[in-house]
C-alpha cells in the first residue's frame, strides 16, 4: 500500500466538492441543532428534496436557475411541513417525526408509484449540463500542485461549492449576530423565559428549521450536480448521522464549526477507511475475521461510536465553549 | 463510502448512467398438459434485500421485463392476486424467486411455473379478511416492540432510538442459535429463549454501562437522545459486519401451507404470532397492575421524585424496565424475522411504525403503545387495498403526523406530558 498516494487521495477528498456539500449541509444543521436546539434527525431528507426539486424542474424542461429556486423552496417547505405539528411539542417529537420522514420520503421517491416524476431507483441524470457549460476551465485539463491535481471539471464544482459554503457561513454569522439570532439562542437556553418576554418561540423555531432546511437543500443540489445524477439511495439515513458528527466535532453553535468539522471528519473518514481496507488485506487474522465489505463498514460503526463519545466527553467539539454546549433538558 | 467511490467513478465517466441495461424478465405461460396459454396482465415485482426495485406487467404474449439499476443479486415476486382465473403456481414456494444474479449488461430470464390454480379467484371478502389478519400480525409485532420503548420513556424520559437495534439483536441471536452453522441449531422455539435472555441482558448492559452513568453526570435529555442515535447507528453496522447484508429466513415454519378459517386462508404461523403476542402482552399488563415491581414502575413513570421519597428504589425499577424492554423487543424481533426475514436493518425499518404506535397511544403509556401497535399494524396493511404496496411505510408517517396535529398527547396520554 502506497501511503503517499493514500495521503494525497485523502487531501483531495478533504478539499473536494463532496466535503463542500457536507460542510454546507452541516451549516444548515448547525443552525437547527447548534443554535436553536432542534433535534432534526432527518436532515438528509432536506438534501433529497432540494436535489429532486432541482432535477425534476430541469427534467420537465425548466432552466437550471429555476430548478435551484424550486429546490430551495421545496426544502424550506418540508421544514414548514415537519415543524408545524411538532415544534409546539417537546424536542423528542421533532426527532421522531424527522427520522421517520427521512426514510418515508426516500421510499416514496424510489417507489414505482412515483416513477413518472422521479424515475424511481434509476434517478434523474443530465440536469446539470447548463452548469457545466458555464465552466471556464477546460474540463479534461489537470490543475494543481505536484501530485495534488484535479480535473478542470472538478475544480469548477469545487470553486462553486466552497464559495457557497463561505456565503452560507457569512449568512449564518449575519443572522446569529442579529436580534433574530439572539432570540434563537435565548430559546435554546430557556424557552419559558423567552416566551415570557413576549417572543413567539414557535415562529422562531419554525423559521430556523426552514432556513436550515433550505441550506440543506442547497447542499443536496451541489451533491447532485457534482455527480450529475440524483438517485434516492444516495440519501441514506447515515448521511444525517455523519452530519451530526461533523457539527458536534467542529463545535455545535459556532460559526466556523461546520466547515472545520467537515474538513477534519472527511480526512479522518478517508484515512480510517484506507487503513481498515489495508489491514483487512494484509494482516492475516483480521482478513479471516472480516470480509472486504465488512471492513468497509467499520468506519460507519466508528461514526456512531464517535457521535456517542463526542456527545458525552466533548460536547463542545473543537471550537465550541463548554457553557454553550450544555444544552438544557428540553 | 458512496461519495468517495462516486468521486472516482465520476472522474472516469463524467455521466453515471445505466446504459448497460441490466434487466430481469421472462414469460408467464400456463402449461396444462400439452396446452400452453400466456398469462396477460400479471404483476411481477423485483426486490433487493426486501426493498422494491421495480414492477412490471406481462403483455399479451405473457412476456415481462423489469429493468434493474445495476448488476447484482435480486429477488422476483409474482403477485398471485393478479393471475387470471384458473391460473396458479404449480409450486407455491416459487411465488418468490430468490438470489437471481444479474451480471453486467445481462437481460436475465427467470421462470415462474404456472399451472391450474387452486386459489383462482379471491373475493374482496377474502382479500379484506386476509389483510386484516396480516394487519393483526404486524400490529402484534409492533405492540411487542412498542411497549418497551414506551415504558423506558415513562421511567427515564428518554426516547431510545437504539430500541430498533434491540429488535434486530433478538432476531439475529435467535438466528444464531437456530440456523447458524456455528450455533447449536436448536428448533426456533427453543432458540427464542436465549434470544430473549440476550435481549434482556442487553437492556441491563445498556442501563448499567451507559444510561445510569450518564444520568449521574447530569447529561441533558437532548444530549442523551443524540447518544442513543449514535448507539443505534454503531450497533446497526456492527450487526451488518457480523451478520452480513443479505436477508435470511428461519428454516422452521418456512413455507407453511395456509389453512382456511371462515373462508379466509391464513398461514398458521401468523395465528401463532398473534396468539403468543396477546398472551405476552396480557402478562405485561398483569405484571404492571398486580406485581410490586410493576406498580412501582407505574409510580416512577408518574413521578420519580415522589416514588423515591416513598421508598421505591428508582434505579432498580429503571433497570427492570430496561430488561423488560430488551426482552420484549427481542421477542418482537423474532416474530418479525419469522414473518419477513432476518436482516441487519430490520429493526430500523420497523422503527417508524413503532414510533407511530407509541405516539398514537401516548408516549409513556404501556397500554397505549399496545393499542397503538395494533391500530397502526391494521391501518398499514389495510392501506394496501387502496394504495400501492410500496407506500405502506409512508402510511405510518401520515398516521404519525395526523396524530401530532390532532391529539399530540395520544389516545391514552394526559395533556401535561407533552408540553
Amino acid at each position: 500500500m502506497e501511503w503517499g498516494s493514500v495521503f494525497i487521495d485523502g487531501i483531495l477528498a478533504t478539499i473536494g466538492p463532496v466535503t463542500a456539500a457536507y460542510a454546507i449541509s452541516a451549516i444548515g444543521l448547525n443552525l437547527q441543532f447548534g443554535y436553536a436546539g432542534l433535534l432534526n434527525f432527518g436532515h438528509v431528507a432536506f438534501m433529497l428534496v432540494g436535489a429532486y426539486g432541482m432535477a425534476i424542474t430541469v427534467d420537465l424542461g425548466g432552466p437550471l436557475w429555476l430548478g435551484v429556486i424550486v429546490g430551495i423552496l421545496t426544502a424550506a417547505f418540508l421544514g414548514f411541513l415537519l415543524g408545524l405539528p411538532t415544534l409546539r411539542l417537546r424536542a423528542d417529537y421533532l426527532a421522531i417525526t424527522t427520522i421517520a420522514a427521512a426514510e418515508a420520503i426516500r421510499l416514496v421517491v424510489r417507489s414505482s408509484w412515483a416513477q413518472p416524476l422521479t424515475n424511481g431507483v434509476f434517478g434523474i441524470q443530465g440536469f446539470a449540463d447548463s452548469f457545466f457549460e458555464l465552466n471556464p476551465f477546460p474540463p479534461a485539463e489537470l490543475y494543481g500542485l505536484g501530485s495534488l491535481v484535479v480535473t478542470g471539471r472538478k475544480l469548477w464544482v469545487m470553486i462553486v461549492g466552497w464559495t457557497v459554503a463561505v456565503l452560507a457561513t457569512l449568512l449564518i454569522r449575519r443572522l446569529i449576530n442579529s436580534p433574530w439570532g439572539r432570540v434563537l439562542k435565548a430559546i435554546r437556553e430557556d424557552e419559558d423565559a423567552t416566551t415570557s418576554l413576549g417572543k413567539n418561540v414557535f415562529a422562531y423555531k419554525l423559521q430556523a428549521l426552514m432556513i436550515g432546511g433550505a441550506i440543506g437543500g442547497i447542499a443536496g443540489m451541489l451533491l447532485a450536480i457534482e455527480q450529475q445524477n440524483v438517485t434516492p439511495d444516495a440519501y441514506l439515513p447515515q448521511v444525517t448521522f455523519i452530519l451530526y458528527v461533523i457539527v458536534i466535532l467542529g463545535g455545535a453553535g459556532t460559526i466556523l464549526g461546520p466547515i472545520v468539522g467537515a474538513v477534519v471528519f472527511q480526512f479522518l473518514f478517508f484515512t480510517i477507511d484506507a487503513l481498515m481496507v489495508n489491514t483487512q488485506a494484509n494482516i492475516g487474522w483480521v482478513g479471516d475475521l472480516l470480509t472486504p465489505a465488512a471492513a468497509g463498514q467499520v468506519k460507519l460503526v466508528l461514526v456512531g461510536v464517535g457521535m456517542m463519545v463526542l456527545m458525552v466527553f466533548r460536547p463542545q467539539g473543537i471550537l465550541g465553549s463548554r457553557e454553550e454546549a450544555l444544552i438544557d433538558e428540553r | 463510502m458512496f461519495w468517495l467511490a462516486a468521486i472516482t467513478l465520476v472522474a472516469l465517466f463524467p455521466i453515471a448512467s445505466f446504459a448497460a441495461g441490466e434487466s430481469i424478465g421472462g414469460k408467464l405461460i400456463q402449461t396444462v398438459g400439452e396446452e400452453k396459454t400466456p398469462a396477460e396482465g400479471v404483476t411481477v415485482i423485483v426486490l433487493q434485500g426486501g426493498v422494491e426495485i421495480g414492477t412490471g406487467q406481462s403483455d399479451a404474449e405473457g412476456a415481462w421485463e423489469i429493468p434493474v439499476p445495476a448488476a447484482g443479486v435480486y429477488d422476483a415476486q409474482l403477485d398471485t392476486s393478479t393471475l387470471p382465473d384458473g391460473v396458479g403456481l404449480t409450486d407455491p414456494d416459487k411465488e418468490v424467486l430468490t438470489d437471481i444474479t444479474v451480471r453486467e449488461g445481462q437481460a436475465k430470464k427467470v421462470i415462474f411455473p404456472l399451472g391450474v390454480g387452486s386459489t383462482s379467484s379471491t373475493s374482496s371478502y377474502e382479500r379484506v379478511g386476509a389483510l386484516f389478519i396480516s394487519g393483526l400480525k404486524l400490529g402484534a409485532i409492533i405492540a411487542l416492540c412498542a411497549v418497551g420503548l414506551s415504558l423506558v420513556f415513562g421511567v427515564t424520559g428518554l426516547v431510545n432510538f437504539a430500541h430498533a437495534e434491540m429488535v434486530t439483536l433478538g432476531a439475529v441471536t435467535a438466528y444464531f442459535f437456530h440456523a447458524s452453522p456455528a450455533g447449536p441449531q436448536w428448533p426456533l422455539i427453543v432458540a427464542a429463549v436465549p434470544a430473549v435472555l440476550v435481549g434482556a441482558g442487553f437492556g441491563w448492559a445498556q442501563e448499567t454501562g451507559l444510561w445510569r452513568p450518564l444520568r449521574v453526570r447530569n447529561t441533558g435529555l437532548v444530549a442523551m437522545m443524540v447518544v442513543s442515535i449514535g448507539l443505534s447507528f454503531a450497533m446497526r453496522h456492527l450487526i451488518l459486519i457480523f451478520f452480513g447484508g443479505e436477508p435470511r429466513a428461519y428454516p422452521d415454519f418456512a413455507g407453511q401451507p395456509p389453512i382456511e378459517i371462515l373462508g379466509i386462508s391464513v398461514v398458521p404461523k401468523n395465528l401463532m404470532t398473534i396468539g403468543v403476542a396477546l398472551i405476552v402482552l396480557a402478562g405485561v399488563g398483569l405484571f404492571l397492575q398486580r406485581s410490586r415491581s410493576g406498580t412501582a414502575m407505574r409510580a416512577v413513570a408518574d413521578d420519580a421524585d415522589l416514588a423515591e421519597s416513598s421508598g421505591i428504589d428508582v434505579n432498580r425499577i429503571i433497570l427492570i424496565t430496561w430488561m423488560l424492554a430488551g426482552g420484549l423487543a427481542a421477542l418482537g424481533g423474532i416474530f418479525f424475522g419469522l414473518n419477513e426475514a432476518v436482516q441487519w436493518d430490520m429493526g430500523f425499518r420497523l422503527l417508524l411504525l413503532i414510533f407511530a404506535a407509541v405516539v398514537l397511544g401516548g408516549l409513556g403509556t404501556a397500554y397505549g403503545a399496545m393499542v397503538g401497535g395494533f391500530v397502526v399494524g391494521i391501518a398499514v396493511e389495510m392501506s394496501t387495498l387502496f394504495m400501492p404496496n410500496e407506500l405502506k411505510t409512508a402510511v405510518g408517517l401520515v398516521v404519525l403526523i395526523v396524530i401530532l396535529l390532532v391529539r399530540p398527547q395520544g389516545l391514552f396520554g394526559t395533556r401535561e406530558r407533552i408540553g
